[in-house]
């Protein structure tokens, strides 16, 4: 059983990684886009960010330098990630529920690199009573059971709020009650594990220790490889779900949503346009399917209004 | 109540689910009177009962949704013609995402359906769902899940996708509602500005009116027939040829050099000018005060600037942007080749929004390096020759009470909001804010093409409905002064919300029972202007 939840985790991780990647390089690859931003631009210069203004405000604004800072846009765009921002300002119930699950999350991606620093500290030789191994123990053993309890609660109330809010549920489908299950049945595994198996986190640095060593050493207890279990098939699974928000918001924010940067003195964007001027649509609509006309280069110039000597003209 | 095909209204008829959206109802739902979000004070606006819809058009057309008719798609009369539009529907829906049909957006719509959480915080930031009293076919998560749902089961072919990610039934009856309710959406983008992950379910809208217009060649005939094709032809949504349109500048010339007793002149085809001013032609026929107004703060500022008659050279619009991409494309380059044609150095748009954001703002990825001219809004540069001490200002001329209705296009889809202000600021003594505004104002309700639609009873709706919370926004800006004994300014800087503001006033008769008229900035400024006759805004004939 051991070894089972050892190789399950190597796979787990590995699906995780490759899951996310996957979908990161699947956005990256796609052609570029229209511009389609949406204000208030943090990154925008000159006080504008403020009020919501950008550098559209300036008179011949291609004259000037943009002014843009990605330390305004981080000061966004984090606080956002962590603290869930815009719930908070515009959906309160909803982030009553969504913060404490959020953040529980990452407090237990923060465990879990505790864990490993522990585990690679211990094997580097570090005495298990020495001030790093000690400060890592305690910082986890406070750590672990609030990170399990935010978001064990986090995920009730998200659970409470799907069933009992019509507005939820009828757009909820059977993923969106799996997925919380989920969740709490691997919070749940690892709330128990820590209050009856593991309170120190020992077996888990040692279980992470061994990972990172191939020491596939026997774990003496079948609720820490449950909750082994539990939390890699959640990590694994969800790149394959909506929940894959939590990395790919940062390109609907920072690509789509933040993504103002002109065409001017932009040689990239203007061979990426030489690009998909060149493919070839196949609408069907008569304005649009043109005999003889195969890229968008060749339809945009054409000017099915126009009588054909004048398009004759252009060509 | 007898026929069971009737929207059964003893029901609550606003709770309309995804699972209805294929019925064989004739009517998914209604807005009842009843339902209307309540307006501020003890004034009586007197909301009527929908119009009904004419048989030539419930015969013709699949009026199946509601109680409003805008997509005009021909009702199938046999099994065959039904499974026809179903198909054709999802061959299109299957080019919306692939990269060659839909590079323009499909970054945006793939991570949309994707990632969207259906957490419904874009619900309450719909003006439209609002006012609706929150109608459920309002909501923006209403449409773009069940347009979701078709692309998980039938395009993406998702396994468990019923499981998964819930099911929807797909029939005629089904894409003839999908397309008519992308129809309900200003595409203000609201919503998606309040999105915690960053989906744009207002997006989804957009592209549902591409599939129509694009595959199935179906679109509204105000923004397709009488609009962006009809500019191609001749070069201007309204009707006007080159010489109509610089045959109609010659009579505002004359007239409003009469009137202000400014003597001014519109120049035409400057090779060389430093700036190719486009206006919304439609100004030129409803409000030549604006063209006008114009004109005289050019040419009191002793800038270097021309009119286009080339083709769309004087006709700013782009109504692709609200529906079609191919269009948008075409119509951007018009405008593009008519300022290289003349060699301007930078292309300054009237006030007109969404052709601020076409040219500027989504044309920037598609005009090539050859046709690329700078593109500004109005507002810098008006601020600009405010501040230059050019043209004298007698603020008192404008001590009337002003609020300031904010474009979705300028403000929050291009971070143009403060050159205005500080116009109104100075020259307006007694200007007030609207709340929210700036990037978080409302839509006029005219906005994706709406305001120049009056079909049967399209601007009841637009009036009701779409523009209610602008019609409260302006009513609580006023709260000091209501009645119709202080007369008061709407500045509405852009064509479509000016159309959408003269619609609201004369529906609810505010002229009379507010004391409210309507026109864009550069009127506020002329009529400040100490060089002008007082007099310029005219309170009584602005409609």
């Amino acid at each position: 059983m051991s070894q089972f939840a050892y190789l399950l985790t190597y796979l787990g991780l590995a699906v995780f990684i490759l899951a996310a990647l996957k979908r990161i390089v699947a956005y990256k690859r796609n052609p570029m886009h229209l511009r389609w931003e949406l204000y208030p631009v943090p990154h925008e210069g000159g006080g504008k960010a403020s009020y919501g203004g950008g550098y559209l405000e300036d008179l011949e604004w291609w004259n000037k330098p943009r002014e843009t800072s990605r330390i305004r846009e981080l000061s966004v765009m984090i606080p956002e990630m962590l603290f869930l921002k815009a719930a908070y300002e515009h959906n309160r119930p909803l982030w009553m529920a969504s913060f404490p699950f959020h953040f529980g999350l990452y407090l237990t991606f923060g465990l879990v690199a505790l864990l490993v620093i522990g585990a690679v500290a211990e094997l580097l030789g570090a005495p298990t009573d020495s001030g790093l191994v000690a400060l890592i123990v305690s910082v986890s053993t406070i750590l672990g059971p609030i990170a399990f309890g935010m978001s064990l609660v986090g995920a009730f109330g998200l659970l409470r709020r799907r069933l009992r809010d019509p507005a939820l549920r009828n757009y909820s489908a059977t993923e969106h009650y799996f997925n919380l299950a989920l969740f709490i049945a691997a919070m749940g595994v690892a709330m128990l594990t820590w209050a009856t198996v593991d309170p120190s986190f020992e077996m888990a640095r040692g279980f992470i220790a061994g990972l990172i060593t191939f020491n596939l050493k026997g774990v003496d207890s079948s609720l820490f490889l449950l909750q082994v279990v539990l939390a890699v098939l959640t990590l694994a699974y969800i790149p394959f779900t909506h929940m894959s928000h939590f990395f790919m918001k940062y390109f609907l924010y920072h690509d789509i949503r933040w993504g103002d940067k002109p065409n001017v003195n932009a040689p990239e964007i203007n061979e990426q346009l030489g690009e998909v001027l060149g493919y070839e649509p196949t609408w069907s609509a008569s304005h649009v399917a043109i005999p003889g006309k195969k890229t968008w280069a060749d339809i945009a110039t054409f000017n099915p209004a126009a009588e054909p000597e004048e398009n004759e003209k252009t060509e | 109540m007898n026929d069971p095909k009737q929207l059964d209204t003893a029901k609550d008829h606003k709770q309309v689910r995804i699972g209805d959206i294929g019925k064989d109802t004739e009517k998914l739902t209604t807005v009842k009177l009843d339902d209307l979000m309540p307006l501020p004070g003890d004034t009586v606006f007197g909301d009527k009962e929908w119009e009904p819809l004419p048989e030539s058009t419930t015969e013709k057309y699949a009026c199946i949704l509601d109680d409003v008719n805008i997509l005009q798609i021909p009702r199938p009369q046999s099994k065959e013609e039904e499974e026809e539009l179903v198909n054709k529907f999802l061959d299109g829906m299957r080019k919306l995402f692939d990269p060659q049909n839909n590079w323009t957006f499909l970054s945006m719509l793939e991570t949309t359906m994707e990632n969207c959480a259906k957490c419904n915080t874009c619900s309450d930031a719909c003006h439209l769902f609002e006012a609706s009293g929150h109608n459920e076919m309002y909501r923006p998560l209403f449409r773009s899940e069940i347009f979701r749902r078709i692309y998980k089961k039938y395009v993406k072919e998702q396994p468990l996708a019923r499981w998964r990610s819930g099911d929807v039934e797909l029939n005629w009856r089904t894409v003839a509602r999908l397309g008519e309710l992308a129809y309900r959406c200003n595409i203000c983008r609201r919503c998606a500005q309040t999105c915690p992950i960053g989906a744009d379910n207002a997006l989804v809208s957009r592209e549902i009116r591409k599939i129509f217009s694009q595959e199935m060649g179906i679109a509204t005939p105000e923004l397709h027939e009488r609009g962006s094709m009809l500019q191609m032809k001749v070069g201007s949504s309204t009707g006007m040829n080159a010489k109509a349109v610089i045959d109609n500048l010659e009579f505002i010339d004359e007239d409003f050099s009469e009137e202000t007793g400014y003597e001014f002149k519109t120049p035409w085809d400057v090779e060389g000018a430093d700036i190719l001013l486009i206006h919304n032609a439609g100004e030129i026929l409803s409000w030549p005060d604006n063209v006008a107004a114009f004109s005289i703060i050019f040419q009191a500022a002793g800038l270097s600037w021309t009119l286009s008659s080339d083709l769309a050279g004087y006709d700013n619009i782009n109504y692709g942007v609200f529906y079609d991409d191919v269009q948008t494309a075409r119509t951007a380059l018009l405008h593009a080749q008519a300022a290289k044609k003349l060699g301007v150095k930078k292309i300054v748009f009237g006030e007109c929004g969404h052709a601020h954001k076409a040219l500027t703002v989504i044309a920037d990825r598609i005009i090539p390096p050859g046709l690329q001219i700078p593109r500004e809004s109005c507002f810098p540069l008006l601020r600009d020759i405010v501040f230059s001490g050019k043209i004298k200002f007698d603020p008192e001329r404008n001590n009337f009470p002003v609020t300031m209705h904010d474009p979705c296009n300028l403000t929050r889809l291009m971070g143009i909001i403060k050159p205005q202000r500080d116009i109104v600021h100075k020259l307006c003594p007694q200007f007030r804010e609207m709340n929210p505004h700036g990037p978080h104002n409302y839509c006029c309700g005219g906005g994706s093409g709406f305001a120049v639609m009056s079909r049967s009873n399209i601007t009841e709706w637009r009036c009701k409905v779409t523009g209610r919370k602008k019609f409260e926004q302006i009513l609580n800006a006023f709260e000091d002064c209501r009645g119709p004994d202080v007369k008061k300014y709407i500045a509405a800087p852009c064509s479509n919300c000016k159309g959408q503001m003269r619609d609201l006033i004369a529906h609810y008769e505010l002229r009379e029972k507010e004391g409210l008229t309507y026109a864009g900035l550069v009127e506020l400024i002329v009529n400040a202007m100490v060089d002008v006759k007082p007099g310029f805004i005219k309170w009584e004939d602005a409609m």
